[in-house]
């Protein structure tokens, strides 16, 4: 299949939040170029500890050995926009009042129970937060109408959103993530439509 | 021979060009190909062919840098990290849009053969005849017959897989052994077939992969980094295909770098002496003589350079004395269709990374179908198990989350339309002379939109679709409608269509110019209709036929 339609199938079939896949789809929508972030080593850590909770190492790697953190760095700094960027590093210390709020201790304190209860939560309001977002844009798109290069003044994604897009993507297509979590072959060789499958067995890594 | 004299001059290097090249050397011509861009040499060239997701930094997504620095590129997929070199320049390249026109160009040697969709279909007679029998636009002056052997030709030489179904109104073809079915689209196409019983098809797209070893090049990989360049050889581009055996008669020069600005014209021999190049590079201009002209420079392009050539005997250039030069402009229009769920197959996978699809032949106003609009469209699309881009009911977080995605998810199925576009006059080019090019060269304004007759085509297109998964059996079927701007089909034709009379075409039905018989135009713009099908192998089959009938008529002496 041509890959224009492949990935506009892929994002229609999965729903209007399309996570992780969505920046090979669309990548930055906006204009504006961000002017970026200096991320401390603290930071890194930080932000690999909220990605390790999200994907954790189970009988494979998590997101930690696949260097999410520094990952997550790049992708803020180079492809957000200067909005995405600042509500993006304003998301770490809201993550950590968030988990003050709930667990009375920060999160690089907290134990990974709690951390993954915070977690489950805060996607909870971000999924809630980027849907009113998405049908609030897509009102105004429709009232926009044919104006097509119109550019609009959309407000920034939720931090938590962007943090865990970024996981599932970094973690995904490193090579751990597809050599180790999912399986990888570099050269096919052939192609075949139907093999067996069974439970257990790993999804094809598509890089 | 002077150094600046040839036999030929091919204008571009991508499909048709590649083509025209081959043929005119095979047949012992000397010929000049010229190339507005850089030079990329099969498999050296290639440079990110071997990198995976991983080595790049942004692993293959935008940067903010790049949606600056490529304004129309950005639009859509093609702006990525990983071909971006691939793609012509945005700012060094600008063009007008007096509507809204995604133009996603290709300057290099090869052109966008490296980067098409590889999707190759005969048209029939049901294309072919159409305008004549509607009154739409002018009478095509040839028809399936006399191109038919022409497709065998050029399919046989670019390997072309595929199954033969003995449609009508896709004439089968010189096929190497079609591409699996997934276990899905084999269940979803029977249940089709059964449900309309027998008048609409899912079958496995027709693709330029060669699933076999042919000639010199190595049988397709599956690996789907196809717009990479492929240093197997597992598709058809110049770089895999037309050009080593260009090269390999000895008669063929290559220059790149260099932008055509016009084609020199000669008012007393009433033929086209030469071209004038302004070398891309140094900025100088030099001149090359020839006795024939192949004009590949891509759709637009071709308008352009016959627009700024003999304008001294004709205000609009060459090919101008009709009207129709840069008029009757097409692309097909897509981003419309539906897709949704398959229960069931989970003890089903599958194996390899499949650069094609599915495809559903034309089935709305032909064998007696009639609607409110005239011409139809076809599907491509595809059955496949979703990766961990998906949501996982009751999971967001943590290890089961993990290890849930680490899966393959639920089968789905989905396909989108492409429509055909009707020539009408006021879909155009002209020059833009008010805006330079880095070259300082004029550029182009393109007026071009969706009208009434593929506005009505579109709502058939997606419940069309979304009637034919449920069908099938799909659950939760999502249907859509997108950007249908004109251009993202990347399949531009028109601007210079052939026809039986030289006060309505720009073309004669060998593609000759009617005011200049030795200059041949054999890329999209000759074009006088559009099919809804994929056009390359159309442009693949005229040139050949074109390359044929030059070389006859040059051995005549009439050229």
């Amino acid at each position: 299949m041509e890959r224009r339609e492949l990935l506009k199938m892929i994002a229609l079939a999965t729903g209007s939040v399309v996570i992780g896949g969505e920046f090979l789809l669309s990548g930055c929508k906006n204009n504006e170029a961000g002017k970026g972030i200096t991320f401390s080593q603290e930071d890194i850590d930080f932000l690999n500890e909220v990605a390790e909770t999200i994907l954790p190492k189970t009988n494979t790697p998590g997101a930690k050995d696949a260097k999410v953190g520094d990952y997550m760095k790049v992708m803020v700094n180079d492809c957000y926009t200067e909005k995405d960027q600042k509500a993006f590093y304003a998301g770490i210390k809201q993550l950590d009042e968030a988990c003050n709020k709930m667990h009375q201790t920060n999160f690089m304190k907290a134990s990974p129970e709690q951390r993954k209860a915070l977690l489950i939560e805060l996607d909870k309001e971000a999924k809630a937060f980027q849907k009113e977002k998405g049908e609030k844009e897509k009102a105004e798109k429709e009232k926009a109408g044919k104006e097509r290069n119109k550019v609009f003044e959309f407000e920034p994604n939720h931090y938590f959103t962007m943090m865990k897009q970024l996981t599932l993507s970094g973690f995904f297509t490193s090579e751990v993530g597809a050599k180790q979590a999912l399986r990888y072959v570099a050269v096919p060789g052939k192609f075949d439509g139907c093999i067996d499958y069974k439970k257990g067995d790993k999804a094809w890594a598509t890089s | 021979m002077p150094e600046n004299v040839y036999d030929a001059i091919v204008i571009g290097s991508g499909i048709s060009g590649g083509w025209a090249a081959k043929e005119l050397t095979e047949k012992g011509l000397k010929v000049l190909m010229l190339e507005r861009g850089r030079n990329i040499e099969h498999i050296k060239d290639y440079v990110n062919a071997n990198k995976e997701a991983w080595d790049f930094p942004h692993r293959g997504g935008r940067t903010q840098e790049m949606i600056k620095d490529y304004p129309v590129l950005k639009r859509d997929y093609p702006l990525n990290e990983t071909n971006l070199d691939m793609w012509a320049s945005d700012k060094d390249s600008p063009y007008t849009e007096i509507k809204r026109f995604d133009w996603f160009r290709g300057y290099h040697v090869g052109g966008r053969s490296l980067l098409w969709g590889r999707q190759t279909y005969r048209w029939s007679d049901y294309d072919f005849e159409a305008n004549a029998k509607e009154g739409v636009g002018v009478d095509w002056p040839v028809r399936y017959n006399e191109i038919a052997p022409w497709y065998d030709y050029v399919e046989k030489f670019a390997g072309i897989s595929g199954s033969k179904e003995g449609l009508p109104h896709l004439p089968d073809g010189q096929f190497l052994k079609p591409m699996d079915m997934t276990c899905v689209e084999k269940d979803v196409a029977a249940r089709i077939k059964e449900h309309y019983k027998g008048s609409r098809h899912m079958i496995i797209g027709r693709v330029a992969h060669i699933t076999e070893p042919h000639a010199d090049r190595t049988e397709c990989q599956f690996r789907n980094k196809c717009w990479l360049g492929c240093p197997f050889g597992g598709y058809f581009s110049t770089q895999s295909s037309t050009l080593p055996a260009a090269q390999k008669t000895g008669n063929l020069t290559l220059r790149p770098w260099s932008i055509v600005t016009k084609i020199l014209y000669d008012k007393d021999t009433k033929k086209a002496t030469g071209v004038e190049v302004l070398d891309a590079e140094t900025n100088k201009t030099y001149e090359y003589k020839a006795k024939i002209i192949f004009l590949n420079a891509s759709t637009l392009n071709s308008a352009w350079i016959l627009m700024n050539s003999a304008t001294d005997i004709w205000p609009g250039g060459l090919g101008s004395s009709s009207d129709a030069l840069g008029k009757y402009l097409m692309d097909h229009h897509l981003g419309v269709g539906a897709s949704g769920m398959v229960e069931g197959y989970e003890d089903k996978y599958t194996y390899g990374r499949r650069a094609n699809g599915v495809y559903i032949p034309r089935f709305r106003n032909i064998f007696g179908d009639k609607r409110d609009y005239l011409r139809g469209f076809g599907y491509q699309g595809g059955g496949s198990r979703q990766g961990w881009g998906r949501e996982i009911a009751e999971l967001s977080i943590g290890g089961d989350f993990k290890d849930a995605l680490t899966e393959p998810g639920n089968w789905t199925m989905g396909i989108g339309g492409f429509g055909e576009i009707l020539p009408y006059a006021d879909n155009k080019v002209t020059l833009d002379k008010t805006k330079k090019d880095k070259w300082g060269l004029n550029v182009l304004a393109i007026d071009c939109e969706l009208k009434e007759n593929e506005l009505k085509m579109r709502k058939d297109m997606m419940n069309d679709a979304a009637e034919m998964l449920e069908a099938a059996g799909v659950k939760n079927v999502n249907k859509w409608d997108g950007d249908g701007t004109p251009g993202r089909g990347i399949h531009e034709m028109g601007t210079a269509r052939m026809g039986k009379d030289p006060k309505t075409s720009v073309l004669n039905k060998w593609n000759q110019v009617w005011d200049a018989p030795n200059v041949f135009v054999t890329d999209g713009s000759f074009m006088a209709s559009a099919s809804c099908v994929n056009p390359s192998l159309t442009y693949m089959a005229f040139t050949a036929r074109a390359a044929n009938h030059a070389v006859e008529e040059l051995k005549k002496g009439n050229l």
